[in-house]
């Protein structure tokens, strides 16, 4: 046994931020990913600077069933016109965008906190915890979605909070399973067992030692449950579960104003159709480049 | 086989039950509150206790749970309060409409979902390839409700070919089942044609395709009969499982389109507290869900030889 300590050079891990810049560099070679993570971006900026883009006041009436282009009354040009109500759909859009983009993230992160430490609980300790654990998860995991998200927004009132509440109890079981899947791959690696003969704690090693190496699986997922996420708010707002009115939702928006596309007032419904439907394209095109460039290390 | 068989079907029961009991849980946990929902809200308390204590409701949440399995497996569903009528004469009609809607679909879905993840897997990284991967990357970005409204506005605005609302009230019609299958079609098939093409390219790349073209059979006998077959044992799986994304999209797009049918009943009865209703569509939804998983299970095991001769 060779009892000589090799002086290996000491590699510091980056951190977070160094990753995630490196992570953005490496989209280059993905002009797909490139291209959904400037829509996200484009969506992102709108959000923080709603109060300085948007034209108008979202919520105030002003003329209504405008077509886009529609010079308004006390100056100022309708881009995307009025709705049925007389409210600007631009600026309707971008601060209906915010609120979407906020509940989303919010909902998606807590939903990865609840769901990252089942899944490492169960993929760590196994035994009777992780039947318990997989066999909730397989029974939230068995109702069809939308059908789920119906029954605990009917029951538990139509808010913020509850929807934030209803993605996390809808979606952490699918987040269990990914990082238990990893967590059960990388429990078994050489320096799993280094660290447990140094005598540290469970959770020591389950949050500092396997959560990073899980990551990559994890960024993708995390971009595909923000794109889910976003149809879900919309669709709760479409089905009039969603946030409550008058603030503008993009869903709340179509609902609202769907009736008038065949009687000829069809972009007040179509503008907050394709502002969803591109946003989500943004999410899935990041995840498909993120997947991708992921692979080729 | 066998054994496996019994456990897959064990598990499926355990989690019907367990659903069951979240659902009865969540509906009738609270006597008060059904009582309120079968009497209205201008009943005294004194006739609310009257009622618990007429109809059992006063017993042990267990015991009335094993009672109501009892009487569900038996085919009775409770009366409707807002229709004030038993749920099975209303709840089998809607489900029958949905699922004219769902197996059409799903019929539509899978036919596109194959041809275009097999034409794209068969020469990855072609511009054929890239082409369709763009166009199902993108359907799969537009929600159902998205969909509906551009597609209302494309064919029954401006072109007029098509009814914008598709209530079935005048018996089944054909054109009115074009636009929601076309939703729903649209933004479920990517998924499956994905997986196809992941299989699809992957067998491709496999000693024996190769063998085949060197042997110079014809390229569309290749395909048809060497690489098919083993490229579409993955993606059967996801198509089953692909059934419970149905139901989902079902709910949004019956609603959509004033669709007779269950997912715009369960919508309903959720938002007037219909208890009795919402706990027939959740416990069918569930079991439809978890029956095809089952059966997709099963049939993967059964497919691939690799699992079945272990």
């Amino acid at each position: 046994m060779a009892t000589s300590t090799t002086d290996a050079p000491l590699v510091r891990p980056d951190s977070t931020i160094v990753n995630a810049v490196k992570a953005v560099a490496l989209l280059r070679e993905s002009p797909v990913g490139l291209f959904g993570a400037l829509i996200v971006l484009f969506f992102v900026l709108l959000a923080i600077f709603a109060p300085l883009v948007s034209p108008f006041d979202p919520n105030a009436t002003i003329l209504p069933f405008a077509f886009p282009g529609t010079a308004a009354p006390d100056g100022g040009v309708f881009l995307f016109g009025t709705d049925h109500l007389g409210r600007d759909i631009l600026s309707r859009i971008i601060w209906g965008g915010q609120r979407v983009l906020f509940y989303a993230t919010v909902a998606t992160i807590s939903a990865y906190i609840v769901g990252i430490i089942m899944g490492l609980a169960a993929g760590y300790f196994r035994g009777y915890l992780d039947e318990i654990i997989s066999f909730f998860a397989n029974v939230i995991l068995s109702f069809p979605i939308m059908v789920l998200y119906v029954l605990i927004i009917a029951k538990v009132g139509a808010s913020g909070l509850n929807i934030i509440f209803a993605v996390v109890f809808a979606s952490s079981p699918g987040i269990m399973r990914i990082v238990r899947g990893v967590t059960m791959d990388i429990a078994t690696r050489d320096y799993i067992a280094a660290s447990q003969t140094r005598g540290e704690g469970p959770w020591y090693i389950m949050l500092v030692e396997i959560l990073p190496n899980a990551r990559s699986p994890l960024i993708v997922d995390f971009c595909l449950r923000m794109g889910y996420t976003t149809i879900t708010i919309g669709a709760l707002g479409f089905l009039g579960l969603g946030l409550p009115p008058p603030d503008p939702d993009w869903g709340g928006m179509i609902t609202e104003t769907r009736a008038f596309v065949t009687g000829g007032f069809p972009h007040m419904a179509i503008l907050p159709a394709c502002a969803v439907s591109l946003l989500v394209l943004g999410f899935n095109l990041l995840a498909d480049g993120l997947r991708e460039v992921s692979l080729k290390d | 086989m066998p054994q496996l068989i019994m456990r897959r079907i064990g598990m499926m029961i355990l989690i019907m039950l367990t659903v069951a009991l979240l659902l009865f849980l969540m509906n009738e946990g609270d006597p008060r509150l059904i009582a309120r929902s079968v009497l209205g809200p201008y009943a005294q308390d004194q006739q609310l206790d009257a009622w618990i204590v007429q109809h059992g409701y006063d017993r042990h949440i267990l015991v009335r749970y094993v009672e109501w399995i009892g009487r569900v497996m038996s085919g009775d569903l409770g009366d409707s309060i807002i229709y004030k009528r038993p749920v099975n004469e209303i709840f089998w009609d809607r489900l029958g409409n949905t699922g004219i809607l769902a197996g059409v679909t799903f019929v539509v879905m899978v036919i596109v979902a194959l041809t275009l993840g097999v034409l794209a897997g068969m020469k990855e990284g072609s511009t054929q390839d890239r082409v369709i991967s763009v166009f199902s990357i993108t359907t799969t970005s537009i929600p159902e409700y998205a969909s509906a409204v551009l597609l209302a506005w494309i064919f029954v605005f401006t072109l007029g070919w098509l009814p914008g609302t598709s209530s079935m009230t005048s018996g089944f019609n054909v054109v009115e089942l074009i636009l929601p299958v076309m939703v729903l079609t649209l933004y479920g098939f990517g998924y499956v044609a994905r997986m196809t093409r992941a299989s699809m390219a992957e067998v491709m790349t496999n000693p024996y395709i190769r063998t085949a073209m060197l042997k110079g059979l014809p390229y569309r006998h290749i395909i048809m009969k060497h690489a098919l077959r083993n490229a579409l044992i993955a993606p059967f799986t996801v198509i089953m499982l692909q059934i419970n994304w149905l139901l989902s999209g079902v709910v949004v797009t019956e609603f959509a389109f004033g669709y007779k049918g269950f997912g715009a009943l369960l919508l309903e009865a959720a938002l007037r507290r219909d208890i009795f209703v919402i706990e027939a569509c959740g416990t069918a939804a569930v079991f439809v869900a978890v029956f095809t998983q089952t059966i997709g299970d099963l049939g993967y095991t059964y497919l691939n030889p690799r699992i079945r001769f272990k």
